[in-house]
């Protein structure tokens, strides 16, 4: 007990030095921080979004919108591959209804002609090169295509990457702020903004999908007919952004999002806010010539399958810019501009879990928690002193540098401290203790029947391991599951107690240990104080 | 300096006197606790239900049954509105939208609007919106981490013991986890996640006290092969009772501070958590020792084992 060897002491006394070292960093206020040496470590301990106030968001993928549009995609693919190859062949009734896309071959000869094609364009998907769409035939000359599981599965892998990044891109176009968004399971996206003032601008940021579509007018259609939702063949029915009417538009899509260059919130001639799209080389050819041949007629800009406005072309517009405007503010010019520029989201994605706290309140909690576990603290090492004396002082100076080392471990691993997270740490100071008492209470009975002081001591640790080693882990098995199960919050609560379970027992029985025995080592107490 | 004792140097408590009176009372009061919270159910959180929770905080006490009649005339199904941690600030809570994420959505808006517009200098301190779909598997996790962790502090009690210490270490937990449950089920506090956490500290707190108690049972076992049980056991609980004492005060007074001056939105889990110990002492006297008599334990139940294995092990 009395020898403690000099490497122990210095490897204790060393490590207790790290805790406080790495724990520094998080406790100098941010603005002072560039007064802290940079030798010294200087990562610290991030504030969680219930703390630091901000906004959680958890999207999740629309899958019926992703199987509707790849029946869309192959539709489109259908027509082109049997209009486009060499011979032609004359195809009729198709159609996307079950989920799948079927369409009828004209001429019963071409049946295989057909089917070899379709094949080409389904095959392989990812390493395997399993086909990502069934090709049959039923009836003799109608072919079905019907989406693989593997195929499926793939798009929305593909379609989660790239939703991440246009989420990414669109929340916080410069890269400068501190924001997670990471794939949560196969289609989710879990979105974490820190600062937020308004949630309400960020869900309508990534709400939406940012499809832009220009298309002509049917001038042909009947416009009592329209109204009811009825189109001739070779256009669709879309409502106006403003609600209430319905506009017939030709099918053929003459530029989409895809070719844009770049996309700005500007002003009109009256001073109005628009967007100011500007094309890439292949969108601007092909929107110059389709204005030049439809001069004084109108085409229409569509955005998530909704008609925004549907201007003349006045004349032809050949250098690549074009305004779209469509009684926007300056706020939704310039949501509209981001989200184009991002580019669009290959699904629509739902927010089905937001949890927003106003930096008030998060700074509000941060000052009640750490006076809170202050207060706490100080009527833990008063009652500490009182009961057990000397070694109450040992007990607390443990409790001190226990509460350092969880600071500075968490610095270390960059761990997230949540308002649950600060009822942990107070709740460890209460246990951290635990050990000690276990150790004095062992002491003070071996005292009592009649050991010597050294002796009583030692006993009183060793004796005292089995107990503290076998509560501590039902702690840890508890916090390890909360912080497998637990999410956010909760998750920063178990992780505060598992390293205040590892570090008091660390303070408790190493620390206190090499204490005691110096103080006994130099005045050989008679009696034991305790 | 006279230290503190609270408990006396040679105190001997005839504990296991009222052990009949203790399975009586515990076993009535789990039962009525949870049949309590059967009837009554738990006052289950967004997180739990779906739905939305909206905090504002006002900048003068407002009247509430004016803004209850406000936020009724946004008709969005039955909302509650609760005051929460002082007469400034309310807890509007609203039932998940019928019509989906995004009918939610437009129900927060129009409940925010309609606070910033009627009542100047109101903040919206937090907004929480969970759909169906989530809180059904937030619940379920939940669930399940304490499911596990209640089996996984059990076996490895029974690992580390006797298969009777496994028992009465999962009796105890679930005597604890009854009597939080019927004390929320009580007191209509919101069940939140933070709560799951409580539930989970309990469980491994009232552990933690029952596992220390269990340990000297274990030791006086091996040391006083011929004193009878009851004697034992009194030793035991007598020779930890310090102990106890000691450590179930210091975690409360932690616990009492964080309650009367933390942050507010953390306080059900304090509460959680202050009860869980108070139980869980009583338990761990209560409960988990007389279930070893129950269970028949001897001292010859580690006895045997050491000699089977040949060579024991010291444990420690």
């Amino acid at each position: 007990m009395l020898d403690f060897p000099r490497w122990k002491v210095l490897s204790i006394w060393g490590l207790v030095l790290l805790g406080i070292l790495f724990s520094i960093p998080s406790l100098i206020p941010p603005s002072s921080r560039h007064l802290w040496p940079s030798f010294l470590p200087h990562s610290t301990i991030s504030l969680g979004l219930d703390l630091a106030g901000g906004s959680h968001l958890l999207l999740e993928a629309d899958l019926q919108d992703l199987t509707k549009q790849r029946l869309q995609t192959m539709e489109d693919t259908v027509s082109s591959e049997m209009g486009r190859g060499e011979p032609r062949i004359g195809i009729s009734d198709v159609s996307t209804s079950g989920g799948r896309v079927s369409f009828l071959v004209t001429d019963p000869t071409q049946v295989d002609a057909a089917v070899e094609r379709m094949r080409a364009v389904t095959q392989g998907v990812g390493l395997t090169g399993t086909r990502d769409w069934d090709v049959g035939v039923v009836d003799l000359n109608r072919i079905v295509l019907t989406p693989t599981k593997s195929g499926t599965d793939q798009s929305l892998k593909n379609a989660m990457s790239v939703a991440r990044d246009v989420v990414r891109r669109r929340i916080d176009p410069g890269g400068t702020k501190e924001i997670t968004v990471i794939t949560e399971g196969n289609d989710r996206i879990l979105v974490q903004v820190p600062g937020v003032e308004n949630p309400e601008e960020l869900k309508r940021l990534i709400g939406q999908t940012a499809r832009l579509e220009f298309k002509l007018v049917d001038l042909s259609a009947d416009p009592a007919q329209v109204q009811q939702g009825h189109a001739p063949a070779g256009s669709q029915v879309l409502p106006m952004a403003e609600g209430g009417s319905f506009i017939a538009l030709k099918r053929r899509v003459i530029v989409s999002g895809d070719q844009l260059e770049n996309a700005r919130q500007g002003f009109d001639q009256d001073g109005r806010p628009v967007v100011e799209i500007k094309f890439d080389a292949d969108g601007a050819r092909r929107f110059g010539r389709v204005t030049q041949e439809n001069v004084n007629k109108p085409f229409a800009i569509i955005l998530d399958d909704k008609v925004l406005s549907a201007p003349n072309i006045n004349e032809p517009i050949l250098g690549g810019s074009a305004q779209i405007s469509g009684g926007f503010t300056v706020e939704s010019a310039n949501e509209l501009a981001i989200s184009l520029a991002s580019g669009k989201l290959p699904v629509k994605l739902n927010v089905i879990e937001e949890r927003s706290v106003g930096p008030d309140l998060g700074a509000d909690s941060i000052h009640k928690g750490v006076v809170a576990s202050l207060i706490g603290i100080a009527g833990v090492i008063l009652f500490m002193l009182v009961t057990y004396g000397r070694f109450g002082v040992y007990a607390n100076i443990a409790l001190i540098v226990n509460g350092f080392l969880i600071l500075g471990i968490m610095a270390i691993f960059n761990a997230t401290l949540t308002l649950p997270g600060i009822a942990g740490f107070v709740l460890t100071i209460g246990a951290a203790v635990d050990a000690n008492v276990l150790i004095n209470e062992r002491i003070r009975e071996e005292h009592r029947r009649g050991r010597k002081v050294v002796d009583a001591v030692d006993t009183g640790y060793q004796e005292a391991m089995r107990a503290i080693y076998d509560a501590n882990v039902t702690h840890v098995i508890s916090a390890a599951l909360m912080a497998y199960f637990g999410s956010g919050p909760v998750r920063g609560f178990a992780v505060v107690l598992l390293i205040g379970v590892v570090t008091s027992v660390f303070t408790a029985v190493f620390f206190t240990r090499m204490l005691v025995a110096q103080w006994l080592r130099h005045k050989r107490p008679k009696t034991l104080p305790i | 300096m006279r230290l503190l004792k609270l408990v006396p140097d040679h105190t001997n408590v005839d504990f296991m006197r009222w052990r009949n009176v203790a399975v009586v009372v515990s076993t009535l009061m789990t039962i009525l606790s949870l049949a309590y919270t059967a009837y009554r159910g738990l006052n289950m959180g967004v997180d739990f239900v779906g739905g939305q929770m909206i905090r504002v905080s006002f900048a003068q006490p407002i009247n509430v049954e004016q803004l209850r009649s406000r936020v009724d005339g946004l008709q969005l199904g039955e909302s509650s509105i609760q005051e929460f941690g002082g007469p400034k600030t309310y807890q509007i809570r609203l039932p998940k939208a019928s019509g989906g994420d995004a009918a939610a959505n437009v129900a927060a808006t129009r409940v925010k609007t309609m606070v910033t517009s009627s009542y100047p200098g109101a903040r919206i301190d937090s907004v929480e919106s969970v759909s169906g779909k989530v809180s059904e598997e937030l619940a379920q996790n939940g669930a399940m981490a304490i499911i596990f962790a209640m089996l996984g502090i059990a076996i490895y009690i029974w690992m580390r013991f006797e298969w009777q210490f496994g028992i009465g270490a999962l009796i105890t937990l679930a005597h604890d986890i009854a009597m939080t449950l019927g004390f929320f089920a009580f007191t209509r506090l919101q069940v939140d996640l933070n709560v799951v956490a409580a539930f989970l500290t309990v469980v491994g707190y009232s552990l933690n006290d029952t596992v220390v108690i269990y340990d000297r049972i274990r030791e006086n076992l091996r040391k006083y092969r011929k004193m009878a049980i009851l004697p034992l056991l009194n030793l035991s609980l007598n020779e930890t009772l310090a102990r106890t004492v000691v450590t179930s005060l210091t975690v409360l007074i932690a616990l009492a501070v964080l309650m009367a001056i933390g942050p507010e939105v953390i306080f059900g889990l304090s509460l959680a958590i202050f009860l869980g110990v108070v139980v869980g002492t009583y338990s761990s006297i209560y409960v988990s020792t007389p279930v070893l008599v129950w269970l028949g334990v001897t001292p010859d139940s580690f006895v045997k084992t050491e000699t089977a294995d040949g060579a024991a092990p010291q444990n420690g």
